[in-house]
C-alpha cells in the first residue's frame, strides 16, 4: 500500500499528491470485506438480495438484517459496517418522514438520494470525522416508475438498472449483466436474485450465510416488504438446485 | 384591511374605510374540466364599505402551473402566496420538474393552519400537473386542506351553492366549463354587495395558463327582480 508511511492517510481533509483522500478509499475498502448485496429493476419493481454472512453459530436467525424500510415505499439494503450503515438508515428515514409532513407526498426517490450522498460526502470533508465504512442501494416504486440508486461511502451516487456492493461484486456484476431486466417481472427476478448471492457466495472462506430478499413491486402493491415466505423458499430452493446442478456437471468435465 | 370578500356586518360605515383593512369581500371559484381547471373571481377589493380596486387581480400565480385564488385580507393573502411561490420554485429547481399541485396545497395549508390564529385567509388552489392533471384544492381560515372537483369561497359564494351543485357537471367541456363560471360568478356578484366589478378567468391546461376577462357590461344578465 502506497499510501501507509506517507502521512496522507490518516485524515479525510488532505488530498494525497497525487490527488487522493486515502480515507476515502479505505472506507471502500470496509465495504469490500462484507457480504455481497445487489439490486436488480425489473419491468414492475425492484428486488434488493443480500449475502447475511453468519460469524457465530449462537446467533438468531433473521436478527442484524441487511436490508432496511426507509419509508414505505423505500427500501434500502447495504453493505460494509453495520453501525455505520444504521446511521445512514435513520437519517434517510427522517428525511423521508420530513418530506411527507412538509409536502404531504411520498419523497421522490431521487430526491432522498441527494439528500443522503450529500451527507454522506459531508464526512469525506473534514479531519475530525471519517467517511461512512458502508455502501447503500435505495430502491423505490412510486407512480408505477421503479428506481435504484447506490451509494459509495465517497458520497458518488448513480442510477441502476442493476447493481451489486460488497465483497463479490464483480462476479455478482457479470452475472447481473447476462440477464435480460428490461423485459422481466420482479416475480421471475427473485429467483435470479437467490442465484447470484448463492453462485458468489464463497464456502471455502465464508462458512454460513443467510439469504435475505425484499422487493418493492406492483404485487407488493408499492409497499418495501419482505418477499413472501412461498415466494422465499421457491427462490432459495431454485437457488440451490441451480448450484447442485452446476457442482455436478463440474464433476463431468473431469 | 382591504379584504376580499369577508366583511363585518356589524359596522359604524360612516368612515369605516379610514382604518379597516383591505379586504377581498370575494367571490371566487375553481372547477375541473375535461383537460385542466378554470379559475374565475371577482374584481373587487374594499376597504369597509369604499371600493379601493375595482380591477383588482385576485388570480394570483404561484408557479407557471399553479395558481391560487385570494380571498380575505388581501395583504395576509399575498403574503403568503408570495411565501409559497417562493417554496416551490426552490423546490422545483430541486426535483428538476414541475412540482405538484398537492404539495403547493400542502405548503399553503401548513402556512394557514400554523398562524390560524393571526391569518385571514380562504384560498383555492388550483392547477395542472402530469400525475393527476387538474386538481383544485380548498384551504379555508383555519388551515384545512381538501380536494374537490369544483370550489366556490368568499362572501358571494354563499349565494350560489345551489346553483353549483344543480349545474357542476364532471368532464364539461372547456367552453361550457368557462360558461359555468361565468354564470355562477355573475350571480355571486350581484347578490353580494362586495362582489362585483369585472370576471377574471384563468384556464390551466398542459399548455399552462389562458386569461380572460369579462368586463360588467358584457356579463350575463338573470333575474333581478
Amino acid at each position: 500500500m502506497s499510501s501507509i508511511g506517507t502521512g496522507y492517510d490518516l485524515s479525510a481533509s488532505q488530498f494525497s499528491p497525487d490527488g487522493r483522500v486515502f480515507q476515502v478509499e479505505y472506507a471502500m475498502k470496509a465495504v469490500e470485506n462484507s457480504g455481497t448485496v445487489i439490486g436488480l429493476k425489473g419491468t414492475d419493481g425492484i428486488v434488493l438480495a443480500a449475502e447475511k454472512l453468519i460469524l457465530s453459530k449462537l446467533h438468531e436467525p433473521s436478527t442484524n438484517r441487511r436490508i432496511f424500510n426507509i419509508d414505505r415505499h423505500i427500501g434500502m439494503a447495504f453493505s460494509g459496517l453495520i453501525a455505520d450503515a444504521r446511521q445512514i438508515v435513520e437519517i434517510a428515514r427522517k428525511e423521508a418522514a420530513n418530506y411527507r409532513s412538509q409536502y404531504g407526498t411520498n419523497i421522490p426517490l431521487k430526491y432522498l438520494n441527494d439528500r443522503v450522498s450529500m451527507y454522506m460526502h459531508a464526512y469525506t470533508l473534514y479531519s475530525a470525522v471519517r467517511p461512512y465504512g458502508c455502501s447503500v442501494i435505495l430502491a423505490s416504486y412510486d407512480e408505477n416508475e421503479p428506481q435504484m440508486y447506490l451509494i459509495d461511502p465517497s458520497g458518488v451516487s448513480y442510477g441502476f438498472h442493476g447493481c451489486a456492493t460488497g465483497k463479490a461484486k464483480q462476479s455478482a456484476k457479470t452475472e447481473i449483466e447476462k440477464l435480460k431486466l428490461g423485459n422481466m417481472t420482479c416475480k421471475d427476478i427473485v429467483k435470479e436474485a437467490a442465484k447470484i448471492i448463492y453462485i458468489v457466495h464463497d464456502e471455502l472462506k465464508d462458512k454460513n450465510f443467510e439469504l435475505e430478499l425484499s422487493w418493492v413491486c406492483k404485487d407488493s402493491n408499492g409497499l418495501h416488504v419482505k418477499v413472501p415466505e412461498s415466494v422465499y423458499a421457491d427462490a432459495e430452493r431454485a437457488a440451490k438446485q441451480a448450484m447442485e446442478a452446476d457442482s455436478e456437471s463440474d464433476t463431468e468435465d473431469m | 384591511m382591504p379584504m376580499l370578500g369577508i366583511e363585518n356586518s356589524i359596522m359604524d360605515d360612516s368612515n369605516d374605510w379610514r382604518n379597516a383593512a383591505h379586504s377581498t369581500g370575494t367571490s371566487i371559484m375553481a372547477a375541473e374540466f375535461d383537460g385542466g381547471v378554470i379559475i374565475g373571481a371577482d374584481s373587487r377589493t374594499t376597504t369597509g364599505a369604499y371600493i379601493a380596486n375595482r380591477v383588482t387581480d385576485k388570480l394570483t400565480k404561484v408557479t407557471d402551473h399553479i395558481y391560487c385564488c385570494r380571498s380575505g385580507s388581501a395583504a395576509d393573502t399575498q403574503a403568503i402566496a408570495d411565501i409559497v411561490s417562493y417554496h416551490l420554485n426552490f423546490h422545483g429547481m430541486e426535483l428538476g420538474e414541475e412540482p405538484l399541485v398537492e404539495v403547493g396545497a400542502a405548503i399553503f395549508k401548513e402556512l394557514c393552519y400554523n398562524y390560524r390564529d393571526s391569518l385571514t385567509a380562504g384560498i383555492l388552489v388550483a392547477g395542472w400537473d402530469k400525475r393527476k392533471g387538474g386538481q383544485i384544492y380548498s384551504v379555508p381560515i383555519g388551515g384545512m386542506c381538501v380536494r374537490q372537483q369544483v370550489s366556490i369561497g368568499g362572501s358571494g359564494s354563499s349565494y350560489v351553492y345551489g346553483y353549483v351543485d344543480a349545474n357542476f357537471k364532471p368532464n364539461m367541456s372547456k367552453e361550457e366549463c368557462i360558461k359555468f363560471v361565468t354564470n355562477t360568478l355573475a350571480l355571486a356578484m350581484s347578490r353580494d354587495g362586495s362582489s362585483g366589478g369585472v370576471v377574471r378567468l384563468g384556464i390551466l391546461t398542459e399548455a399552462g395558463i389562458e386569461r380572460k376577462v369579462i368586463l360588467g357590461t358584457d356579463l350575463p344578465k338573470f333575474f333581478e327582480g
